[in-house]
């Protein structure tokens, strides 16, 4: 279908951006459009304005600052998967976005775009909140840093006020750290019924350090501290990690719907963290 | 109407388009470059592959106005002087497709896979084609023909 008729502008700078924003109540913000443009043809969404991200340079990137990883928000997915400084100090976000869609996806969609849109089901979110991401957001009062723990709000829901613009993620730096993304789907190319987003620092043969996230195990991606505490201090043998990875679905409410119901995901949490813990004490 | 510059297959156009017309139906319907096709309406099926800027991307899921300043090149920018592309023989000669619908998008993808990994795997092909469906082949001919292409040194 073709979509709704909208205005559509392509600012070069944020400030212009967020000038726009605040002219216009009803725009909605055009990143890498690899989730909004399939809801404007589908007539989902059906927008007075497009604000297009695209022209401003200083939203694109990776860079190395000192303790932390920068990422532009609207670096793309194909940048962000072959970055050598994320692979060396984030590699849980190398294997997670070589996850994302399919290739022609990962040419346009972005990481802050996938962040920003807030699926449920998408990949980048549980990796975010399990590297405890920050998010840097612009707005008219200036800028501010939320958590990722509290970037996500809901269903497609987020801290981003309606005037407010992402503008870049900062990572801490997870050197030297074993990681591993688990994503459990029926068949090529869709989104994942359960992910699993796993760390873990190993101290000779025993975990020292763990971050394990679930995704699609509830409206926003959950943190499985039970899971962490059970790991630290343990070995990374076959029997300790299924021992922890059995707490996976402690406190999670999934949903129920036609890809599986809430015990078959709460099952799969407990399945799949084990394989990525297991998968990643062994890279690392 | 917003004003656009592109250039699709070597060739540079200035048009007006309205800000919610589609890739696909920009070259489709006021180009007239009806080699790209639609599949779906989802983004899944990736029939619509075109290039922009050198790198594979799905024409149903950009607007017209966000390839202003830049390059597409679609399946009929490929042949030069009336020879056909390595990728495009390659699925000649190993009968990649039945109906044909799929084809022009796969050879596109198929060109921005081997551009990345000249020695493609099988499960390589069959990964880096994630991104495009065949409901004909079973996708066999296809591999076949993708790594024959890029044996024959065809990213170019």
């Amino acid at each position: 279908m073709i979509p709704a008729p909208f205005e559509y502008f392509a600012p070069a700078t944020i400030d212009e951006a967020l000038g726009l924003l605040r002219e216009h109540s009803d725009a909605k913000v055009l990143a890498g459009g690899q989730s909004l443009m399939p809801a404007l043809r589908l007539r989902l969404a059906a927008p007075d304005t497009i604000v297009d991200l695209a022209k401003i340079d200083e939203l694109r990137g990776v860079r190395d600052d000192g303790d932390v990883l920068v990422i532009g928000a609207m670096t793309p997915h194909s940048v962000v998967q072959s970055s050598p400084v994320v692979n060396e100090h984030a590699r849980l976000i190398s294997l997670a976005t070589a996850t994302v869609g399919d290739p022609q996806i990962r040419h346009r969609g972005t990481f802050g775009g996938s962040l920003a849109h807030a699926d449920p089901a998408a990949d980048l979110p549980a990796v975010a909140v399990a590297l405890d991401a920050s998010f840097v957001i612009a707005g008219p009062d200036g800028r501010r840093t939320v958590s990722a723990a509290d970037f996500f709000q809901g269903v497609f829901s987020t801290a981003l006020g309606e005037d407010e613009l992402l503008v870049e993620v900062r990572v801490p730096k997870y050197t030297g750290w074993g990681a591993h993304y688990e994503k459990f789907n029926r068949v090529a190319q869709a989104w994942s019924i359960v992910s699993v987003a796993a760390a873990v620092r190993l101290d000779g043969d025993s975990i020292a350090e763990a971050r394990v996230a679930l995704g699609n195990m509830g409206s926003t991606p959950v943190r499985a501290t039970a899971v962490e505490q059970a790991l630290v201090g343990g070995p990374a043998t076959a029997d300790a990690v299924r021992e922890a990875a059995a707490r996976a679905a402690d406190g999670t409410s999934p949903v129920t719907d036609l890809n599986g119901d809430a015990d078959y995901r709460r099952h799969l949490a407990t399945v799949l963290t084990r394989r990525a813990v297991l998968a990643a004490a062994g890279t690392a | 109407m917003t004003r656009i510059t592109v250039k699709v297959d070597g060739s540079s156009f200035t048009d007006e388009v309205e800000p919610r017309t589609l890739l696909v139906h920009y070259l489709r319907e006021q180009l007239g470059k009806t080699g790209t096709v639609v599949g779906c309406d989802t983004g899944n099926c990736g029939s619509c592959t075109v290039h922009l800027d050198g790198r594979s991307v799905k024409s149903c899921s950009l607007l017209a106005v966000q390839a202003d300043g830049h390059e597409v090149t679609t399946i009929e920018g490929l042949s030069t002087n009336g020879q056909l592309h390595p990728m495009q023989q390659a699925f000649h000669e190993h009968h990649a497709l039945q109906c044909g619908y799929c084809t022009p998008g796969m050879i596109m993808q198929s060109i921005d896979l081997i551009a990345d990994n000249p020695d493609p795997s099988d499960e390589d092909v069959r990964l880096g084609l994630e991104g495009n469906l065949c409901r004909c082949t079973g996708y066999q001919n296809i591999v076949k023909a993708v790594q024959a292409a890029a044996a024959a040194g065809g990213a170019q």
